[in-house]
């Protein structure tokens, strides 16, 4: 079971706490009638699943219920900070932000398994 | 006597104290602090289980946790009984029974033996195989058959009359495991003034030292020692040292799940003690101290009764005072199994021989087998075994050929070297590191807050043992911000240091042999089957393992996991690292049900939501139906009335008079704020802010891809606040929807939102005399047509207790939704039913909530729609704004798939014949001859005989079906086809009139 810090309640509270809420800092368009297919797929379907370094929305649901978001890493699932919703997405200093090449893909890993 | 193999001055029980119970109805005699192994062993019982495949006669192999084979059913009455207990951890109680498994009629004569020799039949992967052809046989023969001849025990069927109990704790340090280690690393992380919990599975701590008498700590004896600091650490006001309690599961964040056998043990416990404590606990550091698990030799019929680990016998020997033999011989790779076989000489127990496959054992220990006169024969393999029930004799062969001697013996020890048990290690998400140079997994990278020590650790000799946990001690004590205490310092010594070991099958084992060599015993899989799975393409150990079933039983592969790598490893010639260890999960060792759901059972597992009318309800003799978690009305049935008969009449009542619904478990958000309507604009399709303070509006809200996710009313109080309802089922997800998305995409908004589902009890009043019956206990509101006009909404007083009271209607008749105080609900129902009772009103329950919507077409979300239907699909299109330029869902309304021609709609189905009434979710297609398969345009989604319409009614989603209006469908029934017509939703009062009277 997780322990979360609440950027809210300034402390760490187990996981039975907490609802995870998906992705973060995914803004929801202004125009939202006006966009494209493509940009409202980009928007609503297509998500990174990345290995490493993810930031994730959680809501303390069963505590101040506010909603934050964390910088957490999927593989070893240490959180390395949390912070309040609406603030920029932080640099984890030493993290660098997985990307494509580190996707866990049944392509990648079948691929090099033959 | 507690047993003829117990040897007076041996072992550390009291002779004096004795306790006696039963095995398969016969009398045992043990000892207070025996286990079942260890008092079977001393009344020379060794024949305790069958195996799990070909029902191989089966013995105790271990004296622990690990232990394969003697799985027993353990019974205090019959109600508590518990099946698959391993012998070897089972403590005794006097007047406990003991029964053996997996065997038809008896034990020693077992049916099902039949198996071993169809065992061909059974080779490794035989359920993928063997039994798929021809389909149906799989479920009337071969699946019954396997269960019944394969099992694992018995579960009980009486409900289990024991309690469980469950704790949280914290501390600074937890150690897994008393050994050596574990409470060195204790004792000095206590001393430093850490908070520190000691967990150790066994009745007593000490670990190996339980066999291990050579070794001495500060001149005490090592179980002496281990006892005394024991002591010491309870004596602490920062320690809690907890035995019998199994450190079962290393989960994130350093929380850790334990389970204490509190009362397994006692023969007379007291009822108010719990049988098991589950500690859930949250560690700021851990420190594992776990040991190593002896592994067995692979060789030809290795898994006889008396055929068993080294170290097992020495704990049989040394700490129960039970010689496991008269005439023993050992079989070893390493030298541990020496100290086995010197201990037992010296208790008197005649040596046959000891086999080694090493040409070069260690020489202290030669030294000594050749002083104590023991018979050792390097470079040898024992090749084969012989004996029914018990084994009886090995065949010793020099390694590489040459004539076999058999040796004439009662038990065999063996040993192969030791397993790190690096489990909660794994289960931490540790990545483990294979040491070329000693074979083993030992722990790697590490994924938390942790630290291994002593042996789980690899580290090799007592005195590095000491010195590496006591420094892990402090240093977590101090990681955790505790300064105080003194470096310790220990010193501890022992007879021998322990060299050699092996992974794999052994001599007359290897390649090309078909002997059965059992790599896992429980699960009966033998060298040659992991070969057989290389063979057949398994070439990952994950597909070796799920092929062959290795290491996939009770015991998790503790002695089997490194056997059969080092067999795969050597068929696929690849170093051991390359093929992989399977990735440990917990629990290390069985937990049970109880421990888990503590009181999370029978009436406390699930709560159960009540409106604030139950009780008038179930007076009234109402029949309850679940809805989530809530007891709803489901209809009021009078004397003599089935339920068909009790719903006609509420359903006519409602129409022709009036009648009272409990509509309480509606959910209900309080949207309060300047920019509410604003906000409502963006998270339902219609128009909120042309909704005038005193008028309500039914609300469609949609997902971002333009489903529907619910549907309700909305009243609006006053410019600044909503009555908002929701579904009975949606309450809390719309209640978060509109939470995420007023926090983190509209925070500009100023809106509060609160639940207030329980905060108002919400009685319907519907039908004709609705006004009648309300009119004089209303009061501060005009409720006349024309000034209470359909869908509008009213704060008042009735009979003296404020009101939120709204005219609105989910009947299609003239009605009201009276919404007081939670408190006052059940007095205000009595007070309306008063007036309504004679004016020949009713109650009714949803059953005719639901009929009496169905005849009207009013959806119910999550019954009509599923997630995948838009509020076109609906025949809702009336309810999205065409002005507003944002609302959620407005995009995904667009998408192609959505505006695309023959989308499923909601329409009317009216059967042919008006007495059939068509099932729920039934499929309708078009073509009633269509072979196979046909094609479905859509399903039922509400059916109900209507008795005001005097006819079956029905909904249903039809591909196209707004365009289908007048075609005849059908359904498809396993007994007869359902001709169809398509309709219109509305089947009653169609202008809608009635809903103004
Ligand atoms: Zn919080």
């Amino acid at each position: 079971m997780l322990l979360i810090y609440c950027p809210y309640c300034e402390e760490e509270r187990s996981e039975l706490e907490f609802r995870h809420g998906g992705d973060a800092h995914i803004a929801r368009p202004t125009n939202m009638a006006d966009i494209s297919d493509e940009e409202f797929q980009e928007f609503f379907f297509l998500r990174d699943n990345p290995k490493g370094l993810i930031f994730e929305r959680w809501r303390h649901i069963h505590g101040c219920g506010r909603f934050f978001n964390a910088a957490r890493d999927t593989v070893s699932d240490k959180f390395y900070m949390s912070y309040k919703a609406g603030e920029p997405k932080p640099d984890i200093p030493g993290v660098t932000t997985a990307t494509e090449k580190t996707v866990e893909t049944y392509e990648a890993t079948e691929g090099t398994a033959k | 006597m507690s047993g003829a193999n117990r040897i007076a001055g041996q072992g550390r029980l009291t002779p004096a104290k004795t306790a006696r119970f039963t095995f398969d109805g016969k009398t045992i005699d043990a000892l207070v602090g025996d286990t079942v192994a260890s008092a079977l062993l001393a009344n020379g019982v060794h024949l305790v289980g069958r195996s799990f495949k070909y029902h191989r006669p089966r013995g105790i192999l271990s004296a622990g946790p690990e232990e394969p084979n003697a799985l027993i059913d353990v019974s205090r009455d019959a109600a508590r009984r518990q099946p698959n207990v391993r012998a070897p951890v089972q403590e005794v109680f006097d007047g406990m029974k003991v029964e053996s498994q997996n065997r038809f009629p008896s034990l020693a004569f077992d049916i099902g033996g039949i198996n071993n020799l169809l065992s061909p039949f059974f080779a490794a992967g035989f359920y993928y195989k063997t039994f798929m052809w021809p389909k149906a046989a799989w479920e009337k023969v071969y699946e019954p058959f396997i269960r019944k001849a394969a099992g694992l025990g018995v579960s009980p069927t009486e409900e289990d009359p024991d309690h469980y109990a469950n704790r949280y704790a914290h501390c600074d340090v937890l150690v897994a495991g008393a050994g050596v280690a574990g409470l060195s690393a204790a004792l000095a992380a206590a001393e430093a003034g850490a908070r520190v919990i000691l967990v150790d599975e066994q009745p007593e701590v000490g670990g190996a030292l339980h066999f291990d008498t050579s070794v001495k700590i500060d001149g005490q004896s090592g179980y002496d020692w281990a006892q005394a600091t024991a002591a010491k650490l309870k004596a602490m006001e920062n320690v809690t040292v907890l035995t019998r309690t199994t450190a079962f599961g290393y989960y994130n964040h350093n929380f850790v799940g334990l389970v204490e056998r509190v009362t397994d043990h006692l023969p007379k416990p007291d009822k108010k003690l719990p049988r098991e404590r589950l500690w859930q606990v949250r560690a700021k550091r851990v420190i594992l101290a776990t040991g190593s698990i002896e592994r067995h030799m692979v060789f030809a019929n290795n898994d006889r009764p008396g055929i068993m680990l080294a170290s097992a016998a020495r704990t049989y020997l040394n700490h129960f005072g039970v010689a496991v033999g008269r005439k023993v011989g050992v079989y070893t790779a390493n030298d541990s199994a020496y100290e086995a076989a010197f201990d037992l000489k010296r208790a008197g127990v005649t040596i046959a021989a000891i086999v080694d496959n090493r040409d070069k054992p260690g020489d202290a220990v030669l030294t000594e087998a050749r002083r104590l006169g023991i018979e050792v024969l390097t470079g040898h393999s024992v090749i084969d075994t012989k004996g029914k029930l018990r084994v009886s004799s090995m065949s010793v062969a020099r390694n590489g050929g040459g004539s076999a001697r058999s040796i004439a013996i009662d038990a065999l020890l063996m040993s192969a070297g030791w397993t790190p048990s690096v489990h909660l290690f794994s289960q931490s998400r540790g990545k483990v590191a294979y040491d070329a140079a000693t074979g083993r997994f030992l722990p790697g990278t590490y994924a938390q807050d942790c630290l291994s020590v002593g042996s789980c650790n690899g580290t090799d000799g007592l005195q590095a043992t000491i010195e590496e946990s006591l420094a892990a001690g402090e240093l977590m004590a101090r990681a955790t911000g505790n300064e105080g205490g003194n470096k310790l310092e220990l010193s501890g010594e022992n007879a021998f240091e322990w060299t050699g070991g092996m992974a794999g099958a052994a001599e007359g084992a290897g390649i090309d042999t078909t002997v059965k060599a059992f790599v896992d015993f429980q699960n009966d899989v033998c060298a040659k089957d992991i070969r057989l799975a290389v063979r057949e393409g398994m070439h990952s150990i994950e597909h070796i393992k799920r092929f062959t079933t290795n290491g996939m039983a009770t015991d998790q592969g503790k002695l089997s996991n490194i056997h059969g790598l080092a067999i795969a490893s050597e068929v696929l010639n690849r170093e051991i690292p390359k093929i992989g260890l399977t990735t440990f999960r917990a629990p290390y060792t069985p937990v049970t049900f109880g421990a888990l759901i503590s009181h999370s059972r029978g009436d406390l597992f699930d709560p159960a939501r009540k409106t604030p009318m139950h009780a008038w309800e179930e007076a009234h003799g109402a029949v309850f139906e679940d809805v989530g978690n809530w007891k709803r009305a489901w209809y009021y049935p009078r004397s003599g009335e089935t339920m068909h008969d009790a719903v006609n009449r509420e359903c006519r009542t409602v129409r022709n008079a009036a009648g009272l619904f409990d509509a309480s478990t509606l959910g209900k958000i309080e949207v309060v704020g300047p920019d509410a309507a604003e906000f409502l604009n963006l998270m339902y399709t219609n128009a909120w802010d042309t909704l005038k303070p005193g008028r309500c509006r039914y609300g469609i809200m949609l997902r971002e891809d333009g489903f529907v996710y619910d549907d309700g009313v909305v009243g609006r109080l006053a410019e600044d606040r909503f009555h908002v309802t929701t579904t009975t089922g949606g309450a809390p997800r719309v209640m978060n929807h509109m939470e995420d998305y007023l926090q983190t995409e509209f925070p500009h908004l100023k809106v509060w939102l609160t639940s207030t589902t329980e905060q108002w009890a919400v009685i319907a009043v519907q039908g004709p005399k609705a006004r009648e019956i309300l009119e004089p206990l209303v009061e501060g509101i005009d409720i006349s047509n024309e000034a209470f006009p359909h869908m509008s909404v009213r704060e008042g007083k009735i009979c003296g207790v404020p009101t939120r009271l709204f005219r609105m209607s989910f009947t299609g008749e003239a009605g009201y939704e009276v919404n007081v105080p939670a408190d006052y609900g059940q007095a205000i129902w009595e007070a309306i039913w008063a007036r309504a009772e004679p004016l020949g009103a009713c109650a009714y329950g949803t059953e005719t909530m639901h009929v009496l919507r169905a005849e009207k077409g009013y959806i119910i979300v999550g019954q009509d729609t599923d997630g995948t239907v838009t509020p076109y699909d609906a025949s809702l299109g009336w309810a999205v704004s065409k002005k507003k330029t944002d609302f959620v869902g407005i995009r995904g309304l667009k998408r192609p798939d959505l505006v695309k021609e023959g989308r499923k709609q909601l329409v009317g189905l009216l059967t042919k014949d008006p007495n059939v009434v068509l099932e729920e979710g039934a499929q309708i297609v078009a073509d009633p001859n269509e072979p196979k398969p046909m094609k479905m345009l859509g399903h039922v989604t509400s059916s109900y005989w209507s008795e005001n319409c005097g006819r079956s009614i029905a909904m249903a989603l039809v591909a196209g079906g707004q365009a289908r209006l007048g075609q005849t469908l059908y359904v498809p029934m396993p007994d007869r086809t359902i001709a169809v017509e398509v309709s219109e939703m509305v089947f009653v009062d169609k202008e809608g009139g009635r809903l103004n009277g």
